[in-house]
């Protein structure tokens, strides 16, 4: 499935996108986890590949990388798992670079299609570094999915917005992943930042983890990601029902959003 | 005293051949052009090298000398010279990156700083320079590393630091530059990342490498006062990240010298609990770099062993990645037990205690004398710090003396 195709026809049928983050190898059930979120109202579904030292994330999924390579979590067991999620919708990894380069480019960009994963999200790695991996993607048809941030300068922002395949990753705070009290004020300027210089698909993560939350970022940008307050439901034992009732809630609250003017 | 001309850029976006890089989160991405433009600004700034000049001299007691160690020297069948970082202020190498950090820090206008710390030193380092500048000072630390470096933890907090106990993964160096990156990312607008070693992503290995090359400018022009204008013919230095031996090759680099980097061997080479990245890492992204790391079949990074708190670091600068490639510099390890032999003979032979990580250089010369070392050679060891922040944790593994 196109990811960009997918959201902008979601988008453009007058929907607030969702896209729930889930560590992939997170207990037995996390594939029943991503067929759960994606009948509850998702529109895309991102996928943790767990990583030893992830350094754009915070405790929550720390903790949840942490305990699904210590119960045995693969980059390629991941993937191979997601071959066999047949929902309607797309889905995208989310990992960091040396698991991808460690694979190797073409090896990796390869197997994620033959998985029928759609896209990819690396965020150690930026505009600048893009080149190799980002060839490879292209050519397997994988699209990798930029970040912008608050601090990205204007003309940077343009550069990233372009590049960028999918939709556009804008990080609503300065800091790594995990829930906050409130929703940062830096989530609406980058939510139209980002939709003033781009026609793609503008997502908002980092930080956003109530409806309440979900909606106030839904309202200057396309749609968000939501990871931390749905990968602690399933750290505190919850499963496919809690993340869905969760994810459900989200859904609820975009859906009373007003489509961006 | 006055400094030598700053040595040479890497390529690009900070390549050493095929390593070194920008592998940062987007966040960081302007900062780091940020900081690479004022540094690069900075470093042919006379006003600002003459500042950091002095600040070398009168406040960290630059120049170090060169010792000649007389009795290790006969004992070894060698002729053994040491750099003195043990004798700079705050008792190593990493004052010197961190004085020219923080001169960057006030220049562009930031009033914190954040470090990581194995043994602490680039901790105590970080949090003097805060000190002396007025500066706000946060220094993130692995939980093992605040139990078994408790005195320099107590320094660190006189001098005025806050100081975070890092718990996650292995608890030591590599997860307290993990959170020191995700601290950096969440304050980066106010805040500078004072990192201590000559790796991260570009531009820190270049700038690291150009504050810490002092050391080898000034040891190469005192080798050649005491060796009548001639070169030593070994130069070796300790290598956890490896900015004390990466400054110190800075000055031979271009003479027939061997260089050789000793690495942390830990329990053993084939135990698989050590620190050796050049030896036994294989290329891979971490921490901002592309570099060498010890890393598992599918990239996952493995924790690092050693006994000495700064080399239990599992990957190393890029440039010590690329000389290793090129074949420039030579890569070794020496043993936990070795390292503590060697911190009992330079303290029983020349009555200088080293701290555990310069150990090890002193435990692979004395361990290839007459071997890897030809008899007769001039061996110059760079002695990156002094032991004192050993000397309990020594004391509780070898016991009383006898």
């Amino acid at each position: 499935m196109n990811l960009e195709s997918h959201l902008r026809s979601r988008r453009d049928a007058g929907a607030k996108l969702l896209v729930p983050y889930v560590t992939g190898g997170l207990g037995r059930e996390w594939h029943e986890v991503v067929r759960a979120v994606v009948d509850a109202g998702a529109d895309a579904v991102e996928v943790g590949i767990p990583f030893s030292d992830p350094i754009m994330d915070g405790r929550t999924i720390q903790e949840a990388s942490q305990r699904a390579l210590d119960l045995g979590a693969t980059p390629i067991g991941v993937i191979d798992v997601m071959a066999t999620i047949d929902v309607p919708a797309p889905l995208v990894v989310m990992t960091y670079y040396n698991l991808v380069a460690r694979l190797g480019h073409e090896r990796c960009a390869q197997h994620l299609s033959q998985c029928g994963v759609d896209g990819a999200i690396v965020p150690d790695l930026p505009l600048d570094e893009l080149d190799g991996w980002g060839d490879a993607a292209d050519a397997a048809g994988v699209e990798t999915v930029l970040l912008a941030a608050p601090t990205t300068p204007d003309e940077r922002l343009r550069q990233i917005c372009e590049r960028s395949r999918g939709f556009v990753y804008g990080v609503s705070l300065m800091g790594v992943t995990g829930e906050r009290n409130e929703l940062a004020i830096h989530a609406g300027e980058m939510g139209r930042r980002c939709k003033a210089v781009t026609d793609k698909p503008v997502l908002l993560g980092v930080g956003i983890s109530t409806p309440e939350q979900a909606a106030q970022a839904a309202a200057s940008a396309d749609g968000v990601i939501v990871g931390s307050a749905l990968v602690r439901r399933l750290l505190d034992g919850g499963g496919p029902d809690e993340a869905a009732a969760f994810v459900r809630s989200l859904r609820v609250a975009l859906d009373s959003t007003p489509a961006v003017a | 005293m006055q400094l030598e001309p700053p040595g040479p850029e890497p390529v690009g976006l900070g390549r050493f051949g095929e390593f070194g890089g920008r592998y940062a989160p987007e966040t960081l991405v302007p900062a780091l052009v940020q900081l690479e433009q004022e540094f690069r600004s900075a470093w042919s700034d006379e006003a600002f090298r003459a500042e950091y000049a002095a600040l070398l001299s009168s406040y960290a007691g630059r120049p170090t000398p060169v010792t000649e160690c007389h009795r290790l020297s006969g004992q070894l069948g060698l002729r053994i010279l040491l750099k003195r970082e043990d004798l700079t202020h705050t008792g190593s190498h990493k004052i010197n990156n961190v004085l020219g950090q923080a001169l960057l820090t006030r220049r562009m206008g930031k009033m914190r700083v954040i470090a990581e710390t194995g043994a602490g030193q680039h901790g105590v380092a970080t949090a003097t320079a805060a000190a002396l500048f007025g500066l706000g000072c946060v220094v993130y630390m692995g939980a093992v590393d605040v139990e078994r470096q408790a005195l320099n933890v107590w320094r660190m907090k006189l001098l005025g630091a806050e100081v975070v106990p890092v718990e996650s993964g292995s608890a030591t160096l590599k997860d307290a530059v993990n959170e020191a990156m995700r601290a950096w990312v969440a304050s980066v607008e106010s805040t500078h990342y004072c990192l201590g070693s000559a790796m991260g992503p570009h531009p820190f290995p270049w700038m690291v490498r150009e504050f810490q090359r002092v050391v080898g400018d000034e040891a190469y022009r005192q080798c050649r006062e005491i060796l009548g204008d001639a070169d030593p013919d070994v130069v070796v230095a300790c290598v956890g990240g490896g900015s004390n031996a990466i400054g110190t090759f800075a000055g031979f680099v271009d003479t027939n010298a061997r260089l050789v980097g000793v690495e942390a061997g830990g329990q053993g080479l084939e135990s698989g609990h050590h620190g050796a990245a050049v030896m036994r890492g294989v290329p891979g992204i971490v921490h901002g770099m592309r570099s060498l790391f010890l890393q598992d079949e599918f990239g996952q990074v493995l924790e690092a062993s050693s006994i000495s708190a700064g080399l239990d670091y599992p990957g190393v600068g890029p440039e010590h990645a690329m000389l290793a490639a090129t074949g420039r510099a030579e890569y070794h390890a020496a043993t936990d037990q070795e390292a503590l032999a060697g911190f009992q003979l330079l303290a029983a032979t020349e009555g200088i205690v080293p701290a555990l990580e310069p150990a090890h250089a002193i435990a692979w010369v004395a361990r290839e004398a007459g071997h890897a070392i030809p008899a007769g050679s001039t061996v110059l060891i760079t002695l990156s710090g002094r032991g004192d922040k050993d000397a309990a944790q020594v004391a509780e593994m070898l016991g009383g003396l006898e």
